[in-house]
């Protein structure tokens, strides 16, 4: 009788990579859930049309590559990518907006790299910026939420026109500018002045506080399920709070924004606890992702304040997908019976040269 | 309640002990046959002292130990030997190893045992004799001598002597139902061990708190000693030595290092037990407690083992269905290899066999991509980056493998028990470890030979260089000698005229340089015959080279070491000039031998002269240094002399017309056809077997001269 002869360890682990992204998805929901909440069907037609997209384009990439295309969609990783994209385009864009942008995410970003694994760029915020550059117009129209004046969203019947064609988004009234352009473009108003205005909630931009706060919620269960560890998230909600205590000036008209006002205003939530923590653009270790989510987060506030973009979570990320090999190198952890960490033993034996 | 500390990193697989805790341990009962591999520990294998046919008794030693890092091996039971033979031993690969074949014969008769109840009257040397005899190697896995591991240095004293009873692979309960059993005998060997070693701080056992039972034993027996029992989260892998002497005392063995380098000296709690029975009752190690788990066994428990017995006689005990299992594990989940088939021994080291139903340890899926998510970094005990690694493994980027610290990583499976991507980390670490170790010894072996190859041409090249430049001191060697005699008169003299000699050598040189630069621009002129002018000019400008390099190698040895030189050199000519002599003789080259005749005289004399001057050297130099630098600058003169006669001949040869030289040329021709024209006349008296070769050589001289007279007339036409 002849067993199966296999290395150690016999036993594994219940986390599959194809949980993993589907607990990324199904933490996305709250954030999902109060988005169509405040804006409309919108979004929940972005992702389903991001997703019919993506799901066909990773189909037919594998099938080009000559691997089997079911075993690799069963990953889910293009999911998550279309949901993530979804999500980060105005609701009720239209469908070759969205197209555009999937695809570039998927045959760009992702399999023109190698696929699943070796992406060194954020598959959905390559899509995202492409689209921001190439389309700026349609890129920049957010609907009114909910509250604020009298906006209330895109119904079911109305998204779908907006997104097929048929219904004009642009007009005024039904789009206005989101918190972070309003501040951008104050010259006179004193922060009191400019929290009456109805692009503003309580704390942050109307309807956007609640966006942030629920996506802060699904990634504290995603840290709660260890799918991630804290360093990158929290390294970039502290770089971004910092930046903006910094630069805190007050309640004048020249103030750049409280740290509370960066946190929960645009893409700050969801970029902290869904894109700076996909773990293949990013940084390996824990210290290496600390730096990594910190310099993100500095890095959004100088774009938000000084940038010709009001928002800037993608462009950051990517700018720091491309300094995460150089972060790499120098946060290499101290190995257990080592005196030094493998980088400082380099560098001084370098000096001894 | 002593400070625990954390390490790094760890997984919580389940557990699945309770399995096998259900019953106490039962004697696993007497096979027909035992299988004992002579390889049984890490080092050398033992070597077999029993024939085959012979009859052993319970304990008596079968094999002893080779070397120092090596374990003897005895016969766990009483019967006969049948063969000394390779056998399939427990090993990942299913390779034959040799083993040592008893039938048993049902009696299980001991040999006489002697033990030493009280063993502090042994000496330490006695008592790791005793350990070493017993043939007790570790009983935790990696099964090292212990006699070895135990001989502590005494520049590396030992303040903490760690027992290990963590047991924290998932499904072994070897050692946790040891500790509930025998407690005492653990015990009693932990006390010969700090005996033996004296630990200066503290005696720790350290057990996860996974076992309430053991622990509350093994507390009760270690009442009223100095040996604490600690106790700490489960966690996999605690219960590697490294990370328990980090959990018990907060201090990391250094990377490539042991724990004496820490002062720490680790066992396991079934070592210890081997020892108290080695030490007290004299019996050395025959048997170990075995775990025999699995949903594929129908009863899962702890046998009393003896060593050598089949896996399969220990699997029909319990149950076992093979129709069930996929895959057989020595040892536990995380670490154990998977056995190949059932006809193996149990071995010192094996703590479990395994046999999990299909359900229960499922074959492992199809790889995914690796996508960093970082979960290995954080389950690594060693904090390694085991994506990184991965990443450069696949690539065969061993240095960057290197720097990453791989050879760090003690192989725990942490790191692939919790990829997502199931990836088998483990495996290529391992691919890529032994890949290194390879490389290693093959550039050790390439810088032996390039090491090799180097000596032998720089040998070569210098004797070439010896050759040459003798070559042509001997040709000059009276000259050389008044030279040299000149020159010693002169140093003598004055021993500061170094400079002013390199000096007039540089000039030389120099001169020679622009005469060789007139002489090609000459050349380059039609002329009737430029080449031979063209061509001895280069001839002496290498001598001049040649000689100025040797000039340069000797200014640099001890006039004594040159002059041993020298005299090997001269003897070694004058060795070669006798062979030609010989060779000459026998071929009737009369002419020839008679100047090898005097060649060889002069070497003898040479050799006679340089021997006086290094006798007289030997008996002055510690007295004389300044002497030393004297003989030194005569030492180097002949390569000066050299120098001068090679520029002599070459201006001679410059001087010299065409016509000129081909009339001496024709000159000589003319002596050589006389003197072969003699010898063949008298080879042909002689009736000599050199007529023919002689009557050759002749005509070929005559032809020679022919041509040359024809060339000198053409020249002189030219030149009218």
């Amino acid at each position: 009788m002849a067993f199966m002869t296999i290395t150690s360890p016999h036993a594994h682990g219940p986390m599959t990579t194809a949980k993993i992204m589907q607990l990324v998805v199904l933490a996305t929901l709250p954030g999902v859930f109060v988005m169509t909440w405040f804006f409309g069907f919108g979004t929940l037609v972005n992702i389903a049309v991001a997703a019919i997209v993506s799901l066909s384009l990773e189909a037919l990439m594998m099938k080009m590559r000559g691997r089997p295309a079911s075993f690799y969609l069963k990953d889910y990783s293009a999911l998550v990518t279309a949901v993530l994209l979804g999500i980060a385009l105005p609701p009720g864009s239209p469908w070759w907006l969205i197209a555009v942008g999937a695809g570039s995410s998927i045959v760009l970003a992702k399999h023109l790299y190698g696929g699943m694994g070796y992406n060194p760029f954020n598959p959905a915020m390559v899509g995202y910026v492409i689209l921001l550059i190439s389309f700026p117009v349609e890129m920049t129209q957010w609907l009114t939420p909910r509250g604020a004046v009298e906006g209330a969203g895109l119904g079911p019947l109305e998204a779908l026109r907006a997104c097929f064609g048929g219904l004009d988004i642009t007009v005024d009234g039904v789009t206005m500018a989101t918190p972070l352009d309003v501040l951008k473009q104050n010259q006179a108003l004193t922060m009191d002045a400019l929290y009456q205005q109805p692009a503003f909630g309580d704390w942050a931009g109307a309807g956007w506080e609640w966006v942030n706060l629920a996506f802060l919620a699904g990634g504290l269960y995603l840290l709660y399920r260890r799918v991630y560890t804290w360093h990158a998230p929290i390294g970039m909600l502290i770089g971004l709070g910092l930046a903006a205590a910094l630069f805190y000036r007050g309640d004048g008209s020249d103030s750049l924004g409280s740290p509370l006002f960066h946190w929960f205003s645009g893409a700050t939530m969801l970029g902290a606890f869904f894109i700076v923590t996909d773990p293949v653009s990013s940084a390996v270790s824990n210290r290496g992702r600390l730096v990594f989510g910190f310099s993100i987060g500095v890095l959004i506030f100088l774009i938000r304040s000084w940038g010709n973009y009001p928002d800037a979570v993608a462009f950051s990320v990517l700018l720091l997908n491309f300094a995460a090999p150089f972060i790499d190198h120098y946060t290499q952890p101290r190995t257990y019976g080592h005196a030094k960490s493998g980088n400082a033993k380099r560098s001084s034996a370098q000096e001894k040269d | 309640m002593r400070q625990v500390f954390d390490i790094h990193g760890g997984v919580h697989p389940p557990e699945n002990k309770d399995q096998s805790l259900q019953e106490p341990i039962r004697d696993a009962g007497l096979p027909k046959q035992l299988i004992v591999p002579l390889s049984q520990h890490i080092g050398a294998p033992a070597t077999p002292i029993v024939e085959p046919g012979q009859r052993v008794l319970k304990g008596q030693k079968i094999a002893d130990a080779k070397g120092f890092v090596s374990a003897p091996v005895h016969a766990p039971s009483s019967g006969t030997v049948i063969s000394v033979q390779a056998h399939k031993v427990p090993h990942p690969s299913g390779m034959k190893a040799p083993c040592i074949l008893i039938e048993t014969d049902g009696k299980d008769e001991w040999v006489p045992c002697e033990g030493i109840e009280d063993f502090t009257q042994l000496s330490r040397q006695a008592l790791l004799q005793t350990i070493r005899e017993a043939g007790i190697s570790g009983m935790g896995g990696a099964g090292f001598p212990s006699a070895v591991k135990l001989s502590v240095r005494d520049d590396k004293p030992i303040d903490t002597l760690i027992i290990n009873g963590t047991e924290c692979e998932p499904y072994i309960t070897a050692d946790h139902s040891l500790m509930r059993e025998r407690a005492e005998d653990i015990v009693t060997g932990v006390r010969v061990l700090q005996h033996l070693i004296q630990p200066s701080e503290a005696t720790l056992i350290g057990v996860e708190d996974n076992k309430p039972d053991a622990i509350e034993i093994l507390q009760k027996a270690c009442e009223g000693s100095s040996i604490e029992v600690v106790v700490f989260p489960t966690k996999y892998p605690s219960g590697g030595e490294k990370q328990l002497i980090q959990i018990l005392t907060g201090r990391e063995v250094p990377s490539g290092g042991l724990p004496a380098d820490v002062g720490i000296v680790c066992q396991n709690v079934g070592t210890c037990a081997a020892i108290g029975d080695a030490v007290i009752r004299g019996r050395p190690l025959i048997s170990r407690v075995t775990t025999v788990t699995g949903e594929a066994c129908a009863q899962t428990r702890n046998y009393q083992t003896l060593i050598g017995t089949p896996v399969r006689f220990l699997l029909e005990q319990s149950g076992f269905d093979a129709k069930r299992c996929e895959r057989l594990i020595m040892g536990g989940p995380m670490m154990g290899f998977s056995l190949p088939d059932i006809d193996v021994p149990i071995v010192k080291a094996s703590n479990c066999v395994l046999a999990p139903a299909k359900t229960e340890l499922p074959a492992p899926p199809p790889a995914q991509a690796c996508i960093r998510c970082g979960l290995c970094a954080e389950a690594c005990p060693a904090t390694l980056l085991p994506q990184q690694m991965y990443w450069h493994a696949r690539g065969q980027e061993f240095e960057k493998l290197e720097a990453l610290n791989l050879f760090d990583c003690i192989e725990c499976g942490a790191c692939s028990y919790v990829c997502p991507s199931n990836i088998p980390l483990v495996q290529y670490y391992r691919a890529a470890k032994s890949d290194i170790r390879e490389m290693q010894q093959e550039k050790i072996k390439a810088e032996h030979s390039k090491a090799r190859f180097e000596a032998r041409k720089a040998r070569i090249e210098r004797e070439e260089a010896e050759k040459e430049a003798k070559r042509k001191a001997r040709a000059e060697a009276a000259k050389a000698k008044a030279a040299a005699a000149a020159a010693a008169k002169d140093t003598e003299a004055n021993v500061d005229d170094k400079s002013a000699k390199a000096d007039v050598v540089q000039a030389a040189i120099e001169r020679a340089k622009a005469k060789k630069q007139a002489q090609s621009s000459e050349a380059d002129r039609p002329a009737s015959s430029p080449a031979p002018e063209a061509a001895s000019g280069d001839a002496a400008a290498d001598a001049i080279a040649r000689a100025k390099a040797k000039r340069d190698a000797a200014s640099q040895m001890s006039p004594q070491e040159k002059l041993e030189q020298n005299l090997a050199s001269l003897k070694k000519r004058k060795a070669n000039a006798e062979d030609k002599l010989k060779q000459a003789e026998e071929a009737g080259d009369e002419d020839k031998a008679e100047k090898l005749r005097s060649a060889v005289e002069t070497a003898a004399e040479k050799i006679a002269d340089t021997e006086q001057k290094l006798a007289a050297l030997t008996a002055e130099s510690p007295e004389a240094p300044e002497r030393k630098a004297v003989e030194a600058e005569v030492e180097a003169d002949p390569a000066a002399a050299a120098i001068a006669k090679a520029m002599a001949a070459r201006e001679a040869a410059a001087k010299q017309s065409p016509a000129e030289k081909l009339k001496s040329d024709i000159e000589k021709l003319e002596k050589r056809v006389a003197s072969t024209e003699q010898k063949l006349k008298a080879a042909q008296e002689e009736g000599s077997e050199h007529v023919e070769i002689l009557q050759n050589s002749l005509s070929k001289q005559q032809d020679k001269l022919e041509q040359s007279r024809e060339q000198l007339r053409a020249m002189g036409e030219d030149a009218s």
